[in-house]
């Protein structure tokens, strides 16, 4: 299918981009990696008159190290995470998920920002920026302002991010000394959406996680943390009742909606078994 | 081909095959559709236009992308390169000819897409094994195949790399 | 080819058999195909690569709902935008074409109503085409159509097969009386009396199979340019069967054959899918009849979904009875199957549901069997032959009742289907159904099966992954597979389908040899096959052969595509015409030579004297004196370097194929995730021609075959939409997911034809689903539970194991 007719402009600078979106409200779109946007414009699934491509925009690419966080422009490509040393050193997490991306030629347009700013709950980054606790920064008319990841994700394609702002950058801290980083997801295919997905991170010590973070892909409308299930684990050093334990608290706290072949109980189901084996895989002893 | 006047254009100036083309191009066109429809080129394929399966597959600035999720508009500036490049390198000529001889097409529809996808693999992944092989080419649909054989046709090209067969075409430093 | 390090291929079967011509070279040798060489550049010529003068393109206005009154149209914005060229409903269409009714008359009782190319008055199913937009564009085309503003009412919609039937279940088409669309029984006598044998044992099940499409990666295409200042039509049709659809238009549109041509020139994947006549054929040929200039047709992915026929909608429950000692006496099936508001035209939805009655036990020795099938019309996409057709389905119930039958009697899958089959020297036989069986070769495929996947290695490795909790299923499917049909198939119903095919081989001056053949090119290696005969049966090298298919104005009448008869029938008229070449070339050779031919032999080109091996004359001076210098050649010689035969399979209505097929596979018992780790395929289909092409549509078809058993499904919601509709939603297998599959070969040629090469395109769809099912089902055995519903998803399994 072919998309219906808009107009396209491309931003000479981020403030250019901000007047153009203030100027033409919900009928402009901004135009990044297009993975999302062109395909559903192509399935006639949105009718905007105008597209404002920021792909020119350059100081909201890279992945650097600044004053101690890892920082990733929002118009860092999927395939630049996937193969960034500095990603591979500082938010393993993020390279775990990446190969998960869809497929490659996807990840060498998509981009980190796009992601993160469509917010699809099934999405491999909203989940991993949640799971690290991240800040995400973003420009308005007014400047610049930082929320968390925690604040960020609201609801349905629903984040903090008001529709004249642009998102510039994510900012990830730096692994920690003992932490350790595991990311997995199981769906149909290699680089379908998941039917479930586990973004977790946790400072080991022995058999003793602490720092804890568990954030979940495709089990709700957005990315969520599972804060009890992260309590069970933390109270104390692991052992097979307390993963039970861990696991019943998981069950009780997830409300996932059935998708067209799965429902909220086998998504449950794998939920579970992803935290199982995430905390076996997190606490084994390196070889 | 034939814009109707009523519609946004937009004029781009594009490296197809190294050759440049300058067109006036309705701004909601894709780059599959600007190929196949401005440049002649019907090589690559539209299978389902949602970014899917992969036989649109061609490479922009030197990464393999999807036509059907580029705009004409946004590759203005750019490199493009399918499959019918006049003077393929010897990696995608040993492609072609190893897709040929071990029946890795029937029906050609994907094989650009395939190919291109392929000659990615063996650029970046040259100690792909058979497993990451399948997951590198797990992008693009093929229903005539079942896979098999161009897994076989892309190992075999990845052993004629390893004993140098491609030397004389040293790869560029690029990032893995 | 498998992989280098593991299983050799065969790369020459040609010697296991007796040569089928004189000196033959390349009948039985994996020779690559060197005329796909360009579709590797990117140079095919698929109908969406065409361009015509005035070309216009057409986008239909489909239902958005399964069933609806539809009201007044109004079209003025659409065809007030600039580029539209028309904006055409049902009506008009109607005026130039006939309606069709799909029905055959050897499918007793069969009914269905009559169906136009663009719906007038309802709509009855999401996607049957309503209006037509023609524009300079296929953008502009739909940005016409949502400018259409169509008034509908819904209307209650038939959605469920369980209560099709049933009393107060609206009907879909009042003047046929009820949505029966076809029904069959079938009882030979002795399975009640079986059952009721002190020593009989019982396994009963009920079998879902998920209704599915074929997703060809190109889309259904055509252009159809009518010239009004020759009044010709041309059509160029990504389609299998050309001569099929000239017919088709010709009487629909009131048109001589000679008025028509259908081109068929690259297909990219067709699979059954693009071997039927639909509605948006019609209806594109139609517009260019009105407005005089080539309209093209190019279905996008999401309407190819609510627009290519679905298939393989059953529910079957299934009853096998064998005896304690082993012997299986009886099966009994009851089908229902779902089809779509119309049957389809002109091979019927009728014909799946037929098959499966027909093939349901077929390897098996069993005397006694009892079938009931029911086809009901439903407010759905309309349903027909997708490759293998009832064949999956036959297949999957008839294995997964043998499996749960050895599994009662404690007996290996393997060892229990060794007792029952057919053995292999009990030919020609007759099964349970009536069906006719020539030669198979069951113990030989099963043998070979077992040899080839190393069974009791398979076996002893399971039982220890057992002790560590990992579950791994080895499952096991024999086939039976019906290719080279006779006109027993359509003929006999009244279709004007040619179940006989025809090839011409003409020699060209220079001693080049041109083939034409009425079969066609979809990518499975035709066109490569006939060289590799031709250039046998004539006598010249591979390379001097080019074979063209496709074309209605330049090929001999034939059948195009289908029921795997390519090889075996189009196969044996290029035999048949070859071997008369050969003699034409060897009486001009005579006559230039001035020496008596039965010495002379035609080698790789060359006349020779057989004596001596001496060299005589080149086929390029014998070409140049023939048809150039026919001044120099005696009054009683005149070449004929051309020559026509044709061939009908008349022996059987069909020679079945057999194989076995073994599908190894790991299932991850907290996940409900299956891994493929390996599938194995024993294909008999007797002289093989070219054995990588056999391999590799053995490979795809098993692909395609896994597609329905564990992913593919059209799901419907409760208003009788399809919900998954797009390529993200609808699973089709991908590389990552895929096995490696390893074929073995057994050839047992049949003797209808002198080539004696059987089908081999639809094995492979035929037992996949069984193969994979039986081994998620052994991998399961230690927990007492069984899947019977395909696709078989993780849902299904975590179900079957009470983990949800």
């Amino acid at each position: 299918m072919k998309s219906q007719a808009f107009d396209y402009v491309r931003a000479e600078s981020a403030q250019h981009a901000l007047a153009l979106l203030a100027q033409h409200g919900d009928d402009a779109r901004v135009l990044a990696g297009g993975q999302t946007l062109l395909a559903s414009l192509g399935m006639r699934l949105a009718q905007p008159s105008l597209l404002v491509d920021i792909g020119d925009l350059t100081d909201l690419a890279g992945i650097s190290v600044d004053h101690g966080v890892l920082r990733i422009g929002a118009l860092t490509r999927h395939v630049e995470i996937e193969e960034s040393p500095l990603v591979a050193l500082h938010a393993p997490l993020l390279a775990q998920a990446a190969p998960h991306i869809a497929h490659r030629a996807i990840r060498n347009r998509g981009t980190f920002g796009g992601a993160l700013a469509y917010a699809d709950p099934a999405a491999e980054w909203p989940a991993c920026v949640l799971a690290l606790g991240g800040t995400l920064v973003l420009l308005g008319a007014g400047g610049e302002r930082r929320v968390a990841a925690d604040d960020f994700f609201r609801g349905l394609f629903s984040t903090a991010r008001r529709d004249d702002e642009l998102l510039l950058a994510c900012e990830l801290p730096l692994l920690a000394a003992g932490e350790r980083q595991r990311f997995s997801e199981l769906a149909r295919r290699q680089g379908d959406y998941a039917i479930a997905g586990l973004a977790a991170r946790a400072v080991v010590q022995g058999s003793q996680l602490s720092q804890l973070r568990l954030a979940w892909l495709s089990l709700g409308d957005r990315p969520l943390r599972s804060r009890a299930a992260e309590q069970v684990l933390q109270g104390g050093p692991l052992s097979a009742q307390r993963i039970a334990d861990a696991e019943a608290a998981l069950r009780a706290e997830l409300s996932p909606f059935a998708d067209l072949t799965h429902s909220a109980a086998a998504k449950l189901q794998m939920a579970a078994t992803l935290l199982r084996r995430a905390v076996a895989n997190l606490t084994r002893d390196p070889a | 081909m034939n814009t109707p006047l009523d519609e946004p254009t937009t004029r781009v100036r594009i490296e197809v095959n190294g050759q440049p083309v300058l067109r006036d191009v309705a701004c909601r066109k894709h780059l599959s559709d600007f190929l196949r429809d401005d440049c002649g080129l019907k090589g690559s394929h539209l299978g389902c236009e949602h970014g899917v399966c992969g036989a649109c597959t061609v490479r922009l600035d030197g990464r393999i992308v999807r036509g059907c999720l580029v705009l004409a508009a946004q590759a203005s500036g750019h490199r493009v390169e399918t499959v019918e490049s006049a003077t393929p390198g010897l990696r995608l000529k040993a492609l072609q000819d190893a897709f040929v001889e071990y029946n890795a097409l029937q029906c050609g529809y994907c094989t650009p897409g395939m190919l291109m996808a392929a000659l990615d693999l063996v650029e970046r992944r040259p100690d792909a094994d058979r497993e990451q092989v399948r997951m590198w080419i797990s992008g693009n649909y093929c229903r005539c195949t079942g896979y098999h054989a161009i897994v076989d046709a892309v190992c075999a090209v990845l052993d004629l790399q390893r004993v140098g067969a491609f030397a004389a075409e040293p790869l560029p430093q690029v990032n893995p | 080819m498998n992989h280098p390090t593991e299983v050799p291929t065969r790369r020459d079967l040609g010697t296991e058999l007796p040569a089928v011509t004189e000196d033959q070279r390349h009948i039985g040798v994996a020779h690559p195909r060197e005329g796909v060489r360009r579709l590797a550049q990117g140079r095919g010529q698929y109908v969406d690569d065409i361009e015509l003068p005035r070309l216009a393109h057409v986008a239909f206005w489909r239902s958005p709902v399964a069933h609806m009154r539809i009201g007044a149209i109004d079209r003025a914005a659409a065809q007030a935008l600039p580029g539209v060229i028309a904006v055409v409903t049902g009506a008009e269409i109607a005026n130039l074409c006939k309606p069709w009714v799909a029905t055959l008359a050897h499918l007793a009782g069969i009914k269905s109503a009559p169906q136009y190319p663009l719906a007038i008055e309802r709509a009855t199913w999401q996607g049957e085409p309503v209006v037509a937009v023609v524009a300079e564009t296929r953008a502009r085309a739909e940005d016409g159509v949502a400018l259409l503003q169509v008034d509908w009412d819904e209307l209650p919609a038939v959605l469920d097969t369980e209560t099709a039937l049933d009393a107060d279940t609206p009907l879909i088409h009042p003047e046929l009386g009820d949505n029966l669309c076809f029904e069959r029984a079938l009882d030979t006598g002795g399975v009640d009396e079986a059952a009721a044998r002190a020593d009989a044992v019982v396994f009963e099940e009920t079998y879902h199979f998920g209704r599915h499409t074929g997703v060809t990666l190109e889309p259904r295409c055509q252009i159809a340019d009518w010239n009004p200042g020759d009044r010709k039509l041309t059509v160029y049709h990504s389609c299998q069967a050309p001569h099929m659809m000239q017919d088709l238009y010709c009487r629909q549109f009131d048109l001589q054959e000679h008025q028509v041509r259908v081109i068929c020139r690259d297909v990219g994947g067709s699979f059954g899918i693009k071997v039927h006549a639909y509605p948006d054929d019609f209806a594109t040929v139609a517009l260019s009849l009105m407005l005089g200039r080539p309209v093209k047709f190019v279905a996008d992915r999401l309407e190819s979904f609510v627009s290519d026929i679905h298939a393989r909608e059953h529910r079957i429950h299934g009853r096998i009875v064998a005896s304690k000692a082993g012997e299986i006496l009886a099966f009994e099936i009851d089908d229902l199957t779902g089809v779509g508001p119309y049957s389809m035209f002109p091979r019927t939805s009728g014909i799946e549901g037929n098959q499966v009655v027909t093939l349901t036990g077929g390897p098996y020795k069993h005397r006694a069997y009892r079938a009931r099938l029911q086809v009901v019309f439903q407010n759905k996409v309309p349903t027909c032959q997708y490759r293998g057709v009832g064949h999956p389905i036959a297949c999957a119930v008839t294995e997964a009742l043998v499996d749960g039958m050895a599994g009662r009697l404690g007996l290996d899958p393997i060892v229990f289907r060794q007792h029952n089959v057919i053995p292999d020297n009990a030919y020609p036989a007759t099964g349970a159904s009536g069906i006719k069986l020539e030669v198979l070769s069951h113990e030989a495929c099963l043998r070979e099966a077992q040899r080839l996947c190393d069974y009791d290695t398979l076996r002893a490795e399971q039982a220890a992954l057992r002790q560590q909790g990992v579950h791994r299923g080895i499952g096991v499917a024999a086939l039976i597979e019906l290719t080279n049909p006779s006109a027993a198939f359509y003929g006999v119903g009244g279709a004007r389908i040619a179940s006989q095919d025809g090839a011409t081989l003409r020699l060209e001056p220079s001693g080049v040899l041109t083939v034409l053949s009425g079969v066609g090119e979809q990518g499975q290696g035709a066109e490569a096959v006939f060289a590799q005969i031709a250039a046998d049966a004539v006598g010249v090298a591979l390379d001097r052969v080019r074979v063209i298919t496709g074309d209605t104005d330049v090929t001999p009448y034939g059948g195009g595509t289908w029921a795997s008869r390519g090889t075996g029938i189009g196969g044996e008229a290029v035999l048949l015409a070859g071997r008369v070449l050969r003699d034409n070339i060897l009486a001009v050779a005579e006559a230039i030579l001035k020496r008596d031919r039965t010495g002379l032999r035609l080698r790789r080109g060359v006349v020779i004297d057989e004596a001596s091996g001496q060299a005589l004359l080149d086929l390029a001076e014998l070409g140049r004196i023939a048809y150039f210098r026919s001044d120099t050649l005696p009054a009683s010689c005149t070449p004929e370097l051309m020559v026509t035969r044709h061939y009908a399979q008349r022996d059987y209505p069909f020679i079945f194929t057999n194989g076995v097929q073994v599908s190894h596979v790991e299932v991850d018992v907290d996940t409900g995730f299956v891994k493929l780790l390996r599938h194995w395929a024993v294909e008999d289909c007797g002289r093989v021609i070219n054995p990588m092409l056999v391999d590799e549509q053995m490979r795809g078809a098993i692909v395609q075959g896994i597609g329905g058993a564990l992913f593919e499904e059209c799901l419907y919601d409760e208003g009788g939409t399809l919900s998954n509709g797009n390529m993200a939603d609808y699973l089709v297998p991908m590389a990552g997911e895929m096995p490696d599959i390893v074929i073995g070969h057994v050839q047992s040629p049949t003797r209808s034809s002198q080539l004696g090469a059987k089908g081999a395109g639809e094995a492979g769809t035929a037992g996949a689903p069984a193969a994979v099912m039986n081994a998620i089902n052994d991998a399961l055995a230690p927990f007492g539970v069984r899947v019977s519903s395909q696709p078989i998803t993780p849902e299904k399994i975590l179900r079957a194991l009470g983990r949800i």
